[in-house]
């Protein structure tokens, strides 16, 4: 570049303007500068992000740390977090489903809680639920499992405890189904049939002492699982498990008033409600002759690993989440069950709450091991297929050999 | 340009030189008075891009990054070059549009190409130092039934200290980073708990919380002996009694479990791994070179899907575009007949598939073709219920005719265009020759129709090769084969499986669907170039 007296004065120009502009830019970062207490990221979804709005106002009010509220699609926040806690970018805290929890451990992005005194303040199965390895891995917010929704329009009694005697009743009430079950032609639903599968004392995993499940023993092949198996390719006979009955067909029938019984969750009262059928929540009747155990799925707070504020996150959890005005407030935002003790008794005035939460009682936590991803798909895609009338044994039989090849590779 | 004008042409060189001076210095007294404001403008959004460049530099400088640092500085001289020296004048249109070209295109193409030389997925998920690091905090486990002390955080000269009351005895403790638990003599109590101690400072709780970092990571020791464990706070107000089970050597790069004795050294391939083959559940991502792709071609569990995938892809996208094709050109035949009444309205309906949008329409379709509940099954086939969507066979049928019915419109629109512009006095020679009318279209018409045609039917060709939308919404490549180790499905086009590969189940493998993706973009690039080198052929009709 030949330096001429043009040139020169460009360059002088040009080191003038670039001095001005980073004198605005840098004036700018001044005013950003965390104040003394930092402060938190945490992510929400878009039902408790206002619940949360009063809680975060909260602690910056006594603790002066501002909590960054993001609102994220809940769909895409597993994986999410588990792409940007590593960048270093993630935040500081996530809201999450309990079954992830396998998942974040191997990819090394969550931090243990240490719920310290207080973790005898929660519902057992939220512990069990958060419990990982023996350690717990997130604040438990909410408790949500299935039950039988009863149009009391259609059967004013109380469900019957047995599944042969719910159906005869739902055929003597005269409407076009005597029970839904929302399953999924291609895939199943293992998720709705479980707690059948349980009544048969059939379950995937064996269960340790603290509730956790132990990935080297798989117990799905059993007598018990042959004979669940058996029973839904009789109720796949029978017409009443139909595989193409999806979820949201199942639904729109009870919406219509063409059911008495629905076996479904909490998430699909207020559209019962809406559509004016009155409903009333029931135990889950028995199959095989014992209770019948439907998964509980436990709502959580998780902390990030590479958190650089993990003193005031674990605060934030344990002294703010976990405090029974917090978990009342969320449980009113979202409509589950709360997980901390004296807000779920609490919350039992309403009867359908009550209902799920009787259900609760028995329920299992849903396997968090990472294990349980290899289960998934073979075994709802083989009950498809035994509900169409595939020999059960031996298809349950293939099922369990295929899904222990899984799990030993992965 | 004001050039001066010129009585007579120049002679000698010495006038010929004066001339040449006039002109350079009227075109810069122009450029001057012109170009100044242009020239002022110039130089402020160059100082803008600058100060910007400077300071990501000095940011991510700060963050203990170098490569990005330095692609920016280069990036910012080289623009500085470009626009403050005379001339180069495409070099300043380009520019912009280059480095946009960078960042949105080749970065992303040659970072995909570079995850699939990798392990990164599912328990590969970061760096090794973070995996050290989550494998540290998970093995942290709280010694059982100890007791929780009320804790303070202290501070003396610059190093912290934990302040903690026995709840039992009462008996106050201070102690620090290697430093184990001692008793304190007089320390300052409120109520049971100690507050303070003298010859240190009580740190607040904003204090706690601007060094959370140090304190959060400080251990101190209960005794002499380490395996008693140690105090650790959580919240800065609470400490509990922790055993580490794991040990992180860094020197011999080891982890070593202090309850078994068991070492686990690292193995090369992103994990720890113990000699008996026992390996720590985190890892790491590591540079694994062609690795992935052997896999895809060597592993028979990923090969068998992979090839079955690959072939009904292939098959998928060639019956697609011919059946839509066939059916297009053959109703642009019909409409184009002048003797047909009332063309506009049946033109209409024709492209209504068209209209309406691909996701909405496969979603319907799925609905229709649903085994209990259809419409096809329930009203047309009077209550059968065949497996539309669940059988392998019958669901790559429903796959392609659901294809056959998006698809059809846009050809015939393409054809019905290509038809009419056809040179008439072709045809009408071919009839003069006695030519019949399969014969016209066969060697007349169907010719000359591909020349305009053939093209398209490449683009429609790649299109469908990555159809992505139709299977996620139809079937989601179902149904599953069952033994496949990788998510894949009897209807699963390539991306679609790459994408169920890389982002869903519990397993995720973005190595392997970087490699896939890799594979699938060498196939589309050779079969697009051989296709376009066919129609060159076709060209030389004309």
């Amino acid at each position: 570049m030949k330096v001429n007296k043009k040139g020169a004065l460009g360059l002088l120009a040009l080191v003038a303007a670039s001095a001005v502009a980073l004198t605005a830019c840098s004036g700018g970062t001044a005013a950003n500068k965390p104040t003394s207490s930092g402060s938190l990221t945490v992510w929400v979804d878009a039902n408790r992000a206002a619940a949360m709005k009063d809680v975060a106002a909260e602690f910056q009010k006594e603790k002066g740390v501002k909590v960054n509220l993001v609102i994220k699609d809940y769909g895409k926040i597993q994986q999410d977090f588990t792409a940007q806690v590593p960048t270093g970018k993630g935040p500081d805290i996530t809201i999450g489903g309990h079954d992830w929890i396998g998942g974040f451990v191997k990819n090394g992005v969550v931090a243990p809680v240490e719920l310290g005194s207080k973790s005898g303040d929660f519902e057992k199965i939220a512990i069990q639920a958060v419990t990982y390895d023996g350690k717990q891995y997130g604040l438990p917010y909410a408790i949500e499992n299935i039950a039988i929704m009863r149009n009391t329009a259609l059967a004013p009694n109380p469900t019957p405890s047995t599944y042969d005697e719910m159906i005869s009743a739902g055929k003597a009430s005269g409407a076009k189904y005597p029970f839904l079950i929302g399953l999924d032609a291609a895939n199943g639903d293992p998720y709705h049939t479980y707690p059948f599968q349980t009544s048969f004392g059939s379950a995937v995993f064996a269960q340790n002492s603290d509730g956790s499940y132990d990935a080297s023993k798989l117990t799905i092949g059993d007598d018990a699982g042959k004979n669940f198996a058996k029973w839904l390719g009789q109720q796949g006979a029978a017409g009443i498990f139909k595989p193409g009955l999806t979820g949201d067909l199942a639904k729109a029938a009870f919406n219509a008033g063409e059911s008495p019984y629905f076996i479904t969750g909490p998430w699909n009262v207020p559209d019962a409600q809406a559509k004016g059928i009155k409903i009333a929540i029931d135990p889950i009747p028995s199959a095989g002759g014992q209770a019948a155990r439907p998964f509980a799925g436990v709502q959580a707070f998780f902390v990030s690993s590479k958190s650089k504020n993990k003193l005031l996150a674990n605060e934030f959890l344990v002294n703010y989440i976990g405090t029974e005005k917090v978990q009342t407030e969320l449980y009113k935002a979202g409509g589950r069950p709360p997980a901390l003790t004296s807000a779920f008794t609490a919350a039992q005035s309403d009867p359908i709450i009550a209902g799920f939460a009787k259900v609760g009682a028995d329920a299992v936590p849903m396997p968090s091991i990472p294990q349980m991803g290899a289960v998934w798909d073979d075994w709802g895609k083989s009950e498809v297929a035994i509900m169409k009338g595939g020999e059960a044994v031996s298809t349950w039989q293939t099922m369990t050999t295929n899904i222990q090849g899984k799990v030993a590779a992965g | 340009m004001t050039a001066p004008i010129l009585d007579k042409p120049p002679t000698s060189p010495a006038e010929r030189a004066a001339q040449r001076r006039q002109k350079r210095a009227a075109a810069y007294a122009e450029a001057a008075s012109l170009g100044w404001k242009v020239w002022v403008a110039k130089i402020v959004m160059l100082g803008i891009i600058d100060a910007l460049a400077v300071y990501a530099i000095l940011v991510l400088v700060g963050q203990g990054q170098w490569l990005v640092p330095l692609i920016i500085g280069v990036v910012a001289v080289v623009v500085n070059v470009i626009y403050l020296r005379p001339g180069m004048l495409p070099a300043k249109y380009l520019t912009p549009g280059l480095i946009f070209l960078f960042i949105f295109q080749i970065f992303v193409v040659l970072f995909s190409a570079y995850i699939a030389f990798t392990n990164y997925g599912t328990g590969h998920n970061s760096t090794k130092e973070d995996a050290v690091n989550a494998l540290l905090l998970q093995s942290q486990t709280r010694v059982e039934n100890s007791p929780i002390y009320p804790v303070s955080v202290l501070e003396r000269a610059g190093d912290f200290f934990l302040l903690a009351t026995d709840p039992k005895t009462n008996q106050v403790y201070v102690g620090g980073e290697n430093r184990p638990l001692e008793k304190v003599a007089h320390p300052e109590m409120s109520g049971d708990t100690a507050t303070g101690a003298p010859g240190y400072r009580t740190l607040s709780f904003g204090e706690i919380a601007q060094n959370q970092d140090a304190i959060g990571n400080l251990s101190v020791p209960l005794t002499k002996d380490p395996n008693d464990g140690y105090l650790k706070t959580t919240d800065g107000s609470n400490a509990y009694v922790f055993l580490s089970t794991l040990k992180w050597d860094p020197k011999a790069d080891t982890m070593t479990d202090t309850k078994t004795g068991t070492v686990y050294y690292d193995n090369g391939h992103g994990s720890f791994q113990a000699k008996d083959g026992q390996k720590l559940e985190v890892g790491w991502s590591v540079w694994v070179g062609f690795e992935n792709f052997v896999r895809a071609f060597s592993d028979q569990s990923i090969r068998g899907p992979f090839f079955a995938v690959l072939v009904w892809t292939f098959a998928f996208a060639i019956l697609s575009v011919g059946t839509t094709f066939i059916l297009g050109l053959f109703l642009a035949i019909v409409f184009n007949d002048p003797r047909m009444k009332s063309k506009k309205y049946y033109r209409v309906v024709m492209i209504l598939p068209y209209a309406f949008p691909a996701f909405l329409s496969a979603l319907v379709w799925a609905g229709l073709f649903n085994t209990d509940f259809g419409f096809i099954n329930q009203v047309l086939l009077g209550g059968a219920s065949i497996p539309w969507l669940t059988d392998p066979w019958l669901a790559k049928f429903a796959i392609l005719f659901t294809n056959l019915w998006l698809g059809f419109p846009y050809m015939f629109l393409v054809c019905t265009g290509a038809l009419q512009s056809l040179p008439e006095d072709v045809v009408e020679a071919g009839r003069m020759d006695g030519a019949s009318v399969w014969q016209i279209f066969r060697h007349l018409k169907f010719p000359l129709l591909l020349v305009a045609v053939a093209p398209l039917l490449i683009s429609s060709f790649a299109f469908n090769f990555n159809n992505f939308n139709l299977i996620y919404m139809m079937t989601n490549g179902g149904p599953q084969f069952a033994d496949a180790s990788i998510n894949a499905g009897a209807t699963d086009l390539l991306i679609s499986m790459v994408y169920k590969v890389a982002f869903v189940g519990a397993n995720r493998d973005y190595g392997l669907a970087s490699a896939f993706s890799i594979i699938i973009f060498l196939l589309v690039a050779g079969i697009s170039w051989l296709g376009f080198r066919q129609t060159k052929v076709l060209e030389e009709l004309n």
